[in-house]
């Protein structure tokens, strides 16, 4: 069993190992530049989810308030370059960083809440920085910020002539945030979250620390998080409150995830790779009316995988991990 | 104001009651009661005062629809139930949006005149406006016969039933989904009374629903889930906090003051107000 066990690992390592040499060498064969583009934003998606999916797939704490720690790194990299000059790769560290305190910060009285109590109190809590950020003139309020361009190299982080290194980044983000999830799927803390998710009481009673659990499923699912929003920022290269932290990104970031199977290894990469090409492709052929068709299809798409298949496309798979999944 | 905050919380929470389901279109279903409103104002120059009941019933059936084409197999779902029923009623959302996008076009509208519009009383000093008085009167009237009805009627006592176990209700021969559809509805159609009355001072555009969707849920919580009572008590807080805080904050950050009131209830009263567990 235990033997079993550790050389499906090992498979899932390698699988891994191997798609992402193929993701790496298709910019070689594919040069459209629009195409590069949907290609960077489904692996960054498909990191956040990821990320997202830590906290709240594995461990259970449903959270529709990532946005918060999505726009604190976008808004660190960016206020830290702008204003100091500091290098984004720093910026993001400490965006990371940042993020992460407060998720435990925020945790520390939210983490008593269950249920629908916690999901509002995580929707509510990205409101408020939303709004604080819109009323913050320091950090350009409503308006937002123009990322100045200073330089095409890996230094700065910046680059105007090709689409590639950000690719390059975004599939070195979601290669990270899927080693993460994988290592620590069998650590300590994942059985521990686990747990949690099953059944906070019976958890508590074999000596499983809840409270100490969650936290750490929220700093490191924070801190992923606000290095994929400091990426965004220098990849869009402009920032504004509704842009970075509005209420869409915490569900964009909860959606591949559920689509592709919450709480399990492969699903949010799964359900970002079918789910973003699709938004972006409905956007550009059917939305360009400006008349909603795009959001009529995208919707009614989430609803019917939803209802058809509440474990998530990861089931078609695997049978067996179906079971797991539950 | 926060009596209609009320009137809009106590549908979601009548629908979260029934059967613990968040209806993520709630904003949506009050969107889409306001352009009914509107519609039968341009085109039959309906008043919205008369044209409320029709809203309310229209709404009624389109939540009973809802329920019967969606939610019964959301709740159905075996796996990860929780996430199937905030995704399907939020896409639901965003094809209510979408196709009131597609039909009405994203322009502002507003009601331009109606018996109400831009009427004021003065009540010993203080000017009201008469639009907002009657929508407060109308919120009380309604949430009345809701508790009468709930109370004191054969099917909300089938509803409190089904409630409390569906199993046991089908043994007696109530259909569990004739009951739910009919709560749907019943949500659905509060909240369609809010919208008429709203339509009278407010502009109507396809993205109205959201800006009010999370205010609503933060009524229902802050007053309890599964609480009535506390939704419309909630509204009325909601309601308070938030004129307070458009007098000391500027405007923009009038709901950061309902927000906070909101997390610093349930820090201290997990359950909120009136909630039970």
């Amino acid at each position: 069993m235990d033997s079993e066990f550790a050389k499906r690992r090992r498979r899932e390592l390698i699988v891994a190992l191997c798609l992402a040499a193929i993701a790496a060498t298709v910019p070689l064969f594919v040069k459209d530049v629009y195409v590069q583009n949907i290609m960077v934003l489904t692996l960054m998606w498909g990191a956040l989810s990821q990320s997202w999916n830590i906290l709240s797939g594995y461990c259970g704490q449903i959270s529709l308030g990532h946005a918060l720690y999505f726009g604190l790194g976008a808004y660190t990299t960016t206020l830290l370059f702008t204003k100091f000059g500091v290098l984004p790769w720093f910026g993001m560290l400490g965006g990371g960083l940042i993020s992460a305190v407060i998720a435990m910060a925020l945790g520390y009285p939210c983490f008593r809440l269950r249920g629908h109590y916690f999901v509002i109190a995580t929707i509510v809590i990205a409101e408020i920085g939303l709004l604080l950020f819109h009323n913050w003139d320091w950090a350009g309020a409503a308006l937002g910020i123009d990322i100045p361009v200073r330089g095409d190299s890996w230094m700065k982080f910046q680059f105007t002539r090709s689409k590639l290194p950000y690719f390059y980044f975004a599939l070195g983000l979601a290669c990270v945030a899927w080693f993460v999830t994988w290592w620590l799927e069998d650590s300590k803390w994942g059985y521990w979250w686990r747990a949690v998710k099953d059944n906070p009481e019976a958890a508590e009673s074999l000596g499983v620390v809840v409270f100490n659990s969650k936290m750490g499923a929220a700093a490191v699912s924070a801190f992923l998080v606000a290095i994929g929003g400091s990426f965004y920022a220098q990849f869009v290269s402009y920032i504004d409150p509704e842009s970075v932290m509005g209420f869409q990104f915490s569900l964009l970031m909860a959606l591949p995830a559920v689509l592709g199977g919450i709480g399990t290894l492969w699903g949010p990469l799964l359900g970002a790779v079918i789910l973003i090409p699709l938004t972006e492709l409905t956007r550009s052929f059917i939305g360009g009316s400006g008349r909603g068709v795009d959001l009529i299809v995208y919707g009614g798409l989430i609803v019917a995988i939803s209802l058809a298949r509440p474990q998530g496309l990861i089931g078609l798979f695997s049978p067996k991990r179906k079971e797991a999944a539950r | 104001m926060g009596l209609l905050y009320g009137l809009i919380a106590v549908g979601l929470a009548l629908i979260f009651g029934l059967m613990d389901v968040v209806n993520f279109a709630h904003g949506e279903f009050l969107m889409i009661a306001m352009y009914a409103t509107f519609f039968l104002f341009a085109f039959f120059a309906i008043d919205p005062l008369l044209a409320a009941p029709l809203v309310a019933a229209a709404l009624f059936v389109f939540g009973a629809v809802i329920y019967l084409f969606i939610v019964r197999f959301a709740v159905r779902a075996k796996a990860n139930a929780g996430m199937v029923q905030i995704f399907s009623t939020f896409g639901l959302a965003i094809v209510m949006r979408g196709l009131a996008q597609f039909f009405f076009t994203p322009d502002y509208r507003s009601v331009p005149h109606s018996w109400l519009g831009g009427k004021t009383i003065s009540i010993g000093g203080i000017f009201l406006p008469e639009p907002q008085l009657v929508g407060a009167a109308l919120s009380i009237a309604a949430f009345g016969a809701l508790y009468f009805f709930i109370n004191r009627t054969d099917f909300g006592r089938a509803l409190e039933a089904t409630r409390e176990d569906a199993g046991a209700v089908a043994l007696v021969g109530i259909d569990k989904n004739r009951v739910f559809a009919l709560g749907w509805g019943l949500g659905a159609a509060l909240v369609g009374l809010a919208g008429a009355i709203m339509a009278i001072f407010f502009y109507i555009y396809p993205d109205v629903g959201a800006s009010f969707a999370l205010i609503a849920y933060v009524t229902v919580a802050l007053g309890g889930f599964g609480s009535v009572f506390g939704a419309f008590a909630g509204g009325i807080i909601v309601g308070l906090v938030e004129a307070t805080t458009a007098m000391i904050l500027p405007p923009s950050l009038k709901s950061v003051g309902i927000y906070a009131v909101y997390l610093l209830v349930v820090f201290v009263r997990p359950r909120g107000l009136f909630g039970s567990m």
